[in-house]
């Protein structure tokens, strides 16, 4: 029973042998992080007088440090489930979206929209609407920017989501977007608080990206997602063998566009604001750089590049002050120069090369061919 | 008697600007026979195919497959009526795997392409198609290998497999044997022999060999700058002097380089 249990378990999350452990192992550690970060850098005054250990453990993870680190954990969350379905499109699917934020930004819109004062809606009716709307949302743009290919696709994408920014900063609908300033202060339900219950929140957080990693990993080992990687890797040839691949695509879309927007509703809601910005090409570029740091066409990778950037713009910005984006921008061409299939992909090629790297790294600063 | 063809064209034509690479083509294939196609370079035997897979609209004429006008319908639905079709350049997968390139082919046809909420290896009798296939066409043994680390013969022989594995009652095979190295063709002209013994298909092939084109053949047509030369069984054809005089004649320094 204990064995073909944990075996379930195994199979779930990965299929293969050692790799499930390490995944179980990760998750494990992810779900015991506020209890562990309670007892390490929580406050102890925190833990009021006559609680149990337990208690008193999860009080002190609302303190000090663990409640910093919990949040900086959330967010890499965030940026992960965003990162996952940037993935779906460019690293499974071959499409090059430069308007990703479009989703990101719009599913943290609808839920501040929705839950707020001109709506009232119920938080769980709100959430619902947000993946309607995601849904209807990809449907419609991707039914229109699938009907061209390559660099037309990334232009139209584009535009669509500088339609959607110029909308949301638009005065016109100030009185619902908030114009240029966005939303903040919208009444999130008070037991979903990230100041107040910011443990509470990290479950949630974690809940959610845990059910899209695995619906991700699902989608893209089904007989639908074998034909999307069939699509990457060979678009004509696939439909030759009989495939329509325009579906294909299109579902890819959805499931990227429905990921995205929870990640923009989560984010949205651990802000209490939600700012124009989210609709930015900036934020199709966060994503489009993790994935390729951690690794174009895995889902490890997306999820491994937003911890990566989350951490290293913390610390960068902590040690080097405002220049830290020069300093990012360096690391981040190192790691595409001398992990050039991103960390989970040189992984798995076992194609990293100093050599070769270096070589690379030198034709990059002079603009020569290295010899040899 | 519209049945007593598998395949009809009637005056098909596609041009690319002002170059005319198909005129007014009229051909007729019956069913279960081998019929080839040859010419020079350049001939436009690969267009001819393209446009009756449906890579190419064609610019006027029509294709009659099994009595149904199937002009102009996109790839992916003649892959669905029967009409399958190799590359002369090798155009497979090259990422995924040797078997995977095969599996996708064969799970095209069925009806669980859009099962997106379970593992694709749960339908186990498209792995087992696949493997079958491999074994028929020789590539058992680097069914785990990504297709881009297949030598060039062997990615003929997955061309062909993925060809194979959705079971197509048309067959059109563009240039298989190019590239391969001499002492791999036997084995690839068995596999055509093989389906050919099943009886059950209709085989359209385009070769430059002529020693093979005239060994398997049942019937010949010989394009010549986008036209139909000369038509008939390939003794009819090795005889014929106006094919002899526009085709095989330069075609000598080529069949005697690949003889050697
Ligand atoms: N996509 C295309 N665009 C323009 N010209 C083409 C295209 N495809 C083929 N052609 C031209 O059409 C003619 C016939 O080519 P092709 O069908 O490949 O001949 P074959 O297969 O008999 O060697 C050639 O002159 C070729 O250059
Ligand atoms: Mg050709």
């Amino acid at each position: 029973m204990q064995v073909s249990l944990s075996r379930r378990w195994q199979k779930i999350f990965s299929g293969r042998g050692a790799q499930g452990w390490v995944y179980l192992a990760v998750f494990a550690l992810l779900a015991l992080f506020p209890l562990i970060a309670g007892l390490t850098i929580g406050n102890p005054q925190a833990a009021s007088e006559g609680a149990g250990f337990f208690e008193g453990l999860l009080q002190r993870a609302e303190s000090g440090y663990a409640k910093f680190w919990q949040g900086m954990l959330i967010q890499m969350l965030i940026l992960s489930i965003f990162a996952m379905s940037y993935d779906i499109l460019l690293g499974y699917t071959g499409i090059l979206s430069f308007g990703h934020a479009m989703f990101f930004g719009t599913g943290g819109y609808a839920i501040a929209i929705l839950i707020g004062q001109h709506f009232n809606w119920p938080f769980f009716q709100a959430l619902g609407a947000v993946v309607v709307i995601a849904v209807l949302q990809s449907l419609i743009f991707g039914i229109l920017s699938l009907r061209v290919k390559g660099v037309y696709l990334t232009m139209v994408t584009l535009a669509f989501a500088e339609m959607f920014f110029i909308l949301a900063e638009a005065g016109d609908f100030r009185q619902y977007t908030g114009a240029d300033d966005g939303l903040h202060g919208f009444p999130v339900p008070a037991y979903l608080s990230a100041t107040e219950h910011r443990t509470r929140f990290y479950y949630l957080a974690l809940i959610l990206f845990v059910l899209v990693f695995l619906a991700a990993r699902r989608l893209i080992n089904s007989p639908t997602g074998r034909v999307m990687i069939a699509t990457r890797d060979n678009e004509n040839r696939a439909m030759m063998i009989g495939f329509n691949t325009f579906w294909y695509k299109l579902i890819a879309f959805v499931a990227a566009g429905v990921f995205a927007a929870l990640a923009g509703a989560l984010s949205a809601l651990f802000n209490v604001s939600v700012t124009p910005a989210t609709l930015t090409t900036f934020r199709t570029i966060d994503a489009l750089a993790m994935t390729i740091i951690g690794g174009v066409g895995t889902l490890i990778g997306p999820i491994l590049g937003a911890g990566i950037i989350q951490l290293l713009g913390y610390w960068l910005e902590r040690w080097f002050g405002a220049n830290w984006t020069l300093i990012y921008g360096i690391i981040f061409m190192l790691i595409v120069v001398f992990l050039p299939y991103g960390i989970v992909g040189t992984l798995r090629r076992r194609s990293f090369g100093w050599k070769a790297g270096w070589a690379r790294w030198k034709q990059l600063l002079t603009g020569k061919a290295a010899p040899g | 008697m519209e049945n007593s063809y598998i395949l009809e064209t009637h005056n098909l034509r596609k041009s690319f600007g002002g170059l005319v690479a198909v005129a007014d083509v009229s051909l007729r294939v019956k069913p279960r026979t081998l019929h080839s196609i040859i010419g020079p370079n350049g001939a436009g035997k690969t267009t001819f195919f393209n446009l009756l897979s449906g890579n190419l609209q064609p610019t006027s004429g029509r294709v009659i497959f099994k009595g149904l006008d199937i002009t102009g319908i996109p790839a992916y639905r003649t892959a669905h009526l029967g009409i399958g079709r190799s590359f002369q350049i090798t155009n497979v997968f090259p990422n995924l795997t040797v078997e995977e390139n095969v599996r996708l082919a064969a799970q095209s046809l069925g009806h669980d392409n859009f099962k997106f909420w379970s593992h694709y290896l749960h339908y186990s009798h498209y792995q087992e198609r696949a493997r079958e296939i491999l074994e028929q066409v020789g590539l058992a043994d680097q069914a785990r290998l990504p297709a881009s680390l297949l030598p060039h013969g062997g990615k003929r022989k997955l061309e062909l497999g993925i060809l194979l594995a959705a079971d197509p009652e048309l067959m059109l095979l563009d240039e298989p044997t190019a590239g391969m190295a001499r002492e791999e063709i036997p084995r690839l002209m068995e596999v055509i022999q093989q389906i050919r013994q099943q009886g059950d298909k209709t085989i359209m092939l385009v070769e430059h060999k002529m020693d093979l084109v005239m060994n398997v053949s049942d019937w010949i047509t010989v394009m010549h700058q986008g036209r139909v030369l000369a038509e008939g069984a390939p003794a009819e054809i090795a005889a014929n002097e106006v094919v002899q005089a526009a085709y095989l004649g330069d075609l000598y320094g080529d069949l005697s380089e690949g003889m050697a």
